[in-house]
């Protein structure tokens, strides 16, 4: 399965791709090619040039050097050979219902009725992809959930849309979707391949690569480093290498017994969090978790006044929505926080500040030469990192995280762990919300959410992916 | 080249051509008295322009109607309060500035408390500002008290007062926006007001404080403009409605918020008033020079946004 097929023409053919901005070689030469049946696992740590690879495959992008070849002859471009791309950032118009966000990228949809024709592919995309997913064709798209919009954009990738998808590129796809959802997703790109269609699929929860992709490529600083059957990978072998020195996860919760203190937070629907906890937030994406912390961090804080100490900060998992401050750059976006601090009668101690922001980008390993770029010049996992920066710079006893790990690579990941853990045994407390079952085992309690109400609490040796879809889904099922 | 780069540049390259253009004509006679007209009515349009600066810095939809108000309100106020009597010039800026306050959170409580978006909030209660103002005045004019005509009109070291006052404000409007916590909350508020808030911004202590200074910069403005013009006129701010904006605009400031430009600003407050100068001497009747007034401006405003969706 490593090598194309005989007869089947490579849907796009890289050879010795690169792209440079200004000094920054983003991509250093790739060559890839791509026929139908292959399911491409794409690897690598954040900035090691996947979505620059991914907008030159797609077209978004003109490579420096080297050329990009699309198969059946004639196709000019991506979107004639059928190659349709579902980016990380989402891309919808929230003003916009569902159906008519598919005539955006399907201009053959015209006419006096073309609404008509537009929710009838909308719902059947939505169908084959995700069964039962009830999400309504005429919904404005900012009324749906980010798991919902996030299902929407994957529908639109693979929908026909006039012509055939013939290689669709999924960049971090299931971030924002739950366990179950993501498994329906995962499911579709084998049936999709199985049925000639190809795949490159970006993420950086590596079960899943080993679920669907035949083929893995591993990039690293813009080169791809290994490109071999996904059967040919162990787990590790592929941490190794992407080049990052990270253990094996899953043995280090358990070690962590330390006692807590007292009290401090105490919320209306039971949540509750005492000192130096670490409180996770789990369940199916969408059921009030988001809602429930963000009355938690409005309610502790005002909009009147800042105190010197802030008694919460907050991480946000949606960027553009919740975080970046876009038009500034990486050192004002990480200290805007920590300022009340380190201010000396209402003026920003410039040097104190300077010293805040190399500490941090130290520790939590910022990659950009100088802290003075805009912070929209990094990828998107360095930009998550900016705010985790931004929140633990400042010294508050609690700490929020509404999904914070979104589009954080493997190793980052690891090493944000145990900054937590070091944090919490210093006596803050995480108030910590995910999708991923994996960070949920990071915790030392957790409440299951269920429409908005807190439908389990765990400890210890409960928190289990078993116990929590458990309490995720009974419901559900007794209603069905 | 790096100068070039400078958002604010382009209204000063503006206003040194305008200038160039119209003593080209005279080959280079009244070169300073233009100079000085210039820096004189130049410098309201700079005060109001710094206020309106702050508000639109807020992000879309904030921006400050009330200002010809404000300003006819505060100066009509402080005059009757001074009653031309000597060595009141001082009462007459509190009063000014206390008007400033007091039109500056009625705005803001409109826009906060009603909901209400402030271009419908801050033009609504210039409705009622200016109707205070005519019932305060009764057509009476009071002139301003002989010192401080004096001061308004009078220069030192050959610069005009008022303008030696706006560049003052101007520095500490930079002072602020550039150095202290409440310029960064102010910034982060205008690029994303949620995203501010949940970085522990005090987002409407931030905001009420915008508006409570545009009405005061406003106010100062419409105190110095009716002591410099021998007393307050009911139409007296009208034209600083249009020019308090397009001093912002022109000056480099994003419209879509969260970027300030307080140099541009002065730099576009000279070439509003040379441009017209500019027109005048070559013989442009008005309807001419508003007409290309308003090109000339439009032009700019092009010329500036499309320079930075190139970067």
């Amino acid at each position: 399965m490593t090598r194309t097929p005989q007869g089947a023409p490579p849907i796009v053919t890289l050879t010795d791709a690169a792209k440079h901005f200004g000094p920054v070689r983003a991509l250093n030469g790739v060559s890839l090619s791509i026929a139908p049946g292959d399911c491409i696992g794409l690897v690598g740590h954040n900035g090691a040039g996947k979505s620059t690879l991914v907008n030159v495959i797609n077209g978004g992008l003109a490579p420096s050097s080297g050329t990009v070849e699309f198969a059946p002859a004639g196709a000019q471009t991506a979107l004639e050979a059928g190659i349709r791309s579902v980016f990380q950032e989402l891309s919808l118009c929230p003003n916009l219902t569902v159906a008519e966000n598919l005539r955006i990228s399907h201009t053959g949809l015209r006419g006096f009725n073309w609404r008509k024709a537009a929710r009838t592919e909308m719902a059947q995309a939505l169908d084959t992809v995700f069964p039962g997913h009830g999400i309504s064709t005429d919904a404005p798209v900012d009324t749906l959930s980010i798991a919902e919009r996030q299902m929407v954009e994957i529908a639109i990738g693979f929908a026909p849309r006039g012509a055939q998808a013939r290689l669709v590129i999924l960049d971090e796809p299931t971030s924002s979707l739950d366990a179950g959802i993501a498994r329906q997703l995962l499911d579709h790109i084998v049936r999709f391949c199985a049925s000639g269609g190809a795949v490159v699929f970006i993420s950086h929860m590596l079960g899943e690569i080993f679920d669907v992709a035949t083929r893995i490529v591993v990039l690293k600083d813009g080169r791809v480093v290994e490109q071999r059957a996904a059967a040919d990978f162990t787990r590790q072998g592929l941490v190794d290498a992407m080049g990052h020195v990270a253990p094996e996860q899953a043995d280090a919760p358990a070690v962590r017994a330390h006692a807590h203190g007292a009290e401090v937070l105490r919320s209306p629907e039971g949540l509750n969090a005492r000192a130096g906890e670490i409180v996770g937030l789990s369940g199916l994406a969408g059921h009030g978790q988001a809602e429930a912390l963000a009355r938690i961090y409005f309610g502790a804080t005002s909009s009147w006044r800042t105190p010197r100490a802030a008694p919460m900060v907050f991480v946000a998992g949606d960027r553009t929505r919740d975080g970046v401050l876009p038009l500034w750059s990486i050192l004002r976006n990480a200290t805007i926080s920590v300022l009340p601090q380190i201010a000396r009668r209402g003026f920003v101690d410039r040097d104190r500040e300077a010293g805040i922001m190399a500490e941090w980008k130290r520790r939590i390993g910022i990659r950009t030469d100088d802290v003075a770029n805009p912070i929209l010049s990094l990828s998107g996992g360095n930009q998550q990192k900016v705010l985790f920066a931004r929140a633990l710079a400042a010294s508050a006893p609690i700490v929020v995280m509404d999904d914070p790990m979104r589009g954080v690579d493997v190793g980052t990941k690891q090493d944000v762990y145990a900054m937590i853990r070091d944090e919490a045994a210093g006596g803050r407390t995480f108030l910590w919300y995910s999708t991923e079952t994996e960070e949920v085992c990071q915790c030392d309690r957790v409440f299951v959410f269920r429409d908005g109400a807190i439908s389990a609490e765990l400890t210890g040796a409960d928190i289990t992916e078993e116990k929590i879809l458990e309490a995720s889904f009974e419901m559900t099922e007794a209603g069905q | 080249m790096k100068l070039l780069q400078k958002p604010w540049i382009w209204s000063w390259v503006a206003a040194v051509a305008a200038f160039g253009l119209t003593i080209a004509l005279t080959q280079g006679r009244g070169a300073s008295e233009l100079g000085y007209a210039a820096l004189s009515f130049g410098a309201f349009a700079a005060i109001v322009g710094l206020g309106q600066m702050l508000v639109i810095t807020l992000g879309p939809g904030n921006i400050d109607l009330s200002i010809p108000a404000s300003m006819t309100l505060a100066a009509t106020l402080a005059l009757k309060a001074m009653g031309a009597e000597p060595g009141s010039a001082w009462l007459g800026l509190l009063v000014a500035l206390g008007v400033g306050l007091g039109t500056g959170l009625a705005n803001f409580a409109l826009i906060w408390a009603l909901r209400l978006p402030p271009i419908i909030a801050t033009l609504a209660a210039s409705l009622v500002y200016q109707s205070i103002a005519i019932w305060s005045n009764r057509g009476l004019r009071i002139k301003p008290p002989e010192a401080l005509a004096d001061f308004a009109t009078g220069r030192m070291a050959g610069v005009p007062n008022v303008a030696i006052v706006a560049v003052v404000l101007a520095a500490l409007v930079w002072l602020v926006l550039e150095r202290t916590i409440w310029g960064r909350w102010l910034l982060a508020c205008g690029q994303n007001l949620r995203a501010a808030r949940l970085a522990g911004v005090p987002v409407e202590a931030v905001r009420a404080a915008t508006y409570v200074a545009v009405a005061v910069f406003a106010s100062l403005a419409g105190y110095l403009l009716a002591s410099f013009s021998g007393g307050a006129a009911l139409n007296m701010g009208s034209e600083y409605l249009l020019m308090s904006i397009a001093v912002v605009v022109i000056g480099g400031t994003s419209i879509a918020g969260g970027m300030s430009n307080v140099p541009g600003v002065w730099g576009a407050s000279l070439f509003m008033f040379l441009v017209v100068s500019m027109l005048n001497s070559y013989g442009a009747g008005a309807g001419v020079r508003m007409v290309l007034t308003g090109v000339i401006i439009i032009g700019i405003v092009i010329a500036a946004s499309t320079r930075r969706a190139r970067q």
